[in-house]
Parts: C-alpha cells; sequence; structure tokens
C-alpha cells in the first residue's frame, strides 16, 4: 500500500510539474472584471466627448470635419482610449503579481515571457494596422481591428495560459467580425468586446479558481 | 502483475529525474536557471540527474552563449520521451490494480 502510495504522489507531482512548467497561471479574474469596467467607463466618456446617445449611429462620422481628422474631438477621444489602455495594463500587471504571490510562484519566468510573446505578437500587428487605418482615413474600421486583433492575440497565448482565454478569444473575433459588418455601432461593439465580455470571463475565472 | 514492474524505469526512480522529465515532455527546451527554479533545489543535485539522463540519452544539451553568459539548455530526445512515456503507463496500471 506504502508503495501504491508513493507512485500515487509521483504522478500528481508530474502533473504539477507539466502544467506549472508550460503554462502562465496567476491569471485574475478579479483584473478581468476590473478590465471590464474601465472599459465601460471609457466608453462612457467617449458618447459624451462626441455628445451623442448610444443608440445614434455614426459615431466615426463625427470623427471627420471636411475629410478631416477633427483636431477638437479627435485627440480627446485618443487620449480616453490611451489612458483607458495603461490603466488596464497596470491593472492586468499588477493583478497578476498579486495572485502569484498568492499562489507562491514566479509571475516573471519562462512560462510569462511566452505567453506575453505569444499575445504581443499579433497586437503589435495590431496596432500597426490601425495607424494605417486612421492614415487611410477609414475611421470606422479602427474599433472593431482592436476587437480582432486582441481575439487572435488571446487565441494565440491561450496555448501557454489557463485554457479559458481560448473561448474569451474566439469570442472577441466573433465581436469583432460584428463590429465590422455593422461599422456605425462601433463604439458599442467595442464596450461589449472589451467590457462585458472581459467581466463576465472574469467572473467565471473568478468563481473557477480564486473562490 | 509482475510484467508491469519490470516496465517500471528504474531510471526514473528519484523524484528529481522525474520531475526532469515531466518538465522536458511539455516544454520544446529549458534552460538550467529555469530548471532549477521549477524543482527548487541546489545546483549540484541537478546537475548530477541531468548528467544521468544525459548519459541514458533521455535528453540532449546544448550550450549557447547569451552576449557573454555561457546558457546551457536541455531538451527531451525521442528515446527518452518513449521511456518517459511508458514509465507513466506502468504506474498507472500499477496503481489501477492495487486499487481495485
Amino acid at each position: 500500500m506504502d508503495k501504491n502510495q508513493e507512485h500515487l504522489e509521483a504522478i500528481r507531482d508530474i502533473r504539477t510539474l507539466m502544467e506549472r512548467s508550460s503554462r502562465f497561471l496567476p491569471l485574475s479574474g478579479l483584473s478581468g472584471i476590473l478590465i471590464g469596467v474601465w472599459a465601460l467607463v471609457c466608453t462612457a466618456i467617449a458618447y459624451s466627448l462626441l455628445g451623442i446617445s448610444i443608440q445614434d449611429p455614426g459615431y466615426h462620422t463625427l470623427l471627420l470635419e471636411n475629410g478631416q481628422l477633427s483636431t477638437s474631438k479627435f485627440p480627446l477621444l485618443l487620449a480616453d482610449f490611451m489612458v483607458v489602455l495603461i490603466i488596464a495594463l497596470s491593472t492586468g500587471m499588477f493583478m497578476a503579481m498579486r495572485k502569484a504571490k498568492k499562489m507562491n510562484l514566479p509571475v516573471w519566468d519562462a512560462t510569462a515571457r511566452r505567453m506575453l510573446t505569444n499575445l504581443a505578437i499579433p497586437l503589435v500587428a495590431g496596432g500597426l494596422y490601425c495607424l494605417i487605418l486612421l492614415y487611410r482615413g477609414e475611421i470606422s474600421l479602427i474599433a472593431p481591428a482592436t476587437l480582432l486583433f486582441y481575439g487572435l492575440a488571446l487565441l494565440n497565448a491561450s496555448k501557454y495560459t489557463i485554457n479559458e482565454m481560448r473561448f474569451l478569444g474566439i469570442l472577441e473575433i466573433s465581436t469583432g467580425l460584428l463590429g465590422t459588418l455593422f461599422a456605425d455601432f462601433g463604439l458599442l461593439f467595442w464596450a461589449l468586446g472589451f467590457g462585458i465580455l472581459h467581466i463576465v470571463y472574469g467572473i467565471l475565472i473568478y468563481y473557477k479558481y480564486e473562490k | 502483475m509482475k510484467n508491469y514492474i519490470d516496465d517500471i524505469n528504474k531510471a526514473f526512480e528519484s523524484r528529481v529525474r522525474l520531475g526532469i522529465m515531466s518538465i522536458l515532455m511539455v516544454n520544446d527546451f529549458m534552460d538550467f536557471p529555469s530548471l532549477k527554479e521549477q524543482l527548487q533545489i541546489t545546483d549540484g543535485n541537478l546537475a548530477s540527474h541531468l548528467a544521468a539522463l544525459e548519459k541514458l540519452e533521455y535528453i540532449s544539451v546544448s550550450k549557447q552563449f547569451i552576449g557573454k553568459k555561457p546558457n546551457t539548455s536541455y531538451a527531451a530526445t525521442d528515446i527518452g520521451r518513449k521511456a518517459f512515456s511508458e514509465h507513466l503507463n506502468a504506474l498507472e496500471r500499477l496503481i489501477s490494480i492495487s486499487g481495485q
């Protein structure tokens, strides 16, 4: 019986090491919820900057004045999104560090580097693509493009972290496609993808791993 | 039951070697410091088990320089992967037999 216990422990060791050494695990559900909330706040600010309500289509036409980017509204809107992006990234990093400490795992190791590299490649491509859209004046496609590339990035990184990220990625891609189809409501789809989906995902992760 | 015990590979009886192989099964390669961090053991202990596995040709070693620092990384060979899978199967069968 003793021998049996030993074998069982050996198998448990193997499972833990296989998972721990190949996947980045300290992703926090709470940070998903917080990031979702920041995205909703960001969208609300965007709508009030543009001075329209959420049923009004064609938000992107307000950013153009005689075919040129509006010098009054566009910089404010850009600042809104950039500030929220920085806050969201810091939230994610801070919460991951907190959770790693709690789980007694290193926060910056080979798994973290591998996950971030795989996340970064589609994201950088997406960032450049959005700059090209901006340069070509295709303003209405920028918001859904951020969803598409973010979804592809998550899908790509999901091999190196918790499995649930894969489903979030697929949902973000779908939202991005719908947002491209109904580009007049791009901001709403952006709020759905970065806001609502993150909150739902965060709650699921929280209940599954942190409760 | 006897032949199952024959399948238990003596090379993997040490927990450290089991750990090394587990990690290298799911990672294409891993360097010395990362292995050490995952397994939480001393340099000497890790080095001697790595040498033993290398001698059996279960793992391959590649040395390179990152800047001026030498960096040694390890990968499981096909022989090593096969031996480790057989060992795991034997373990599982043993447990399911004595569990009955």
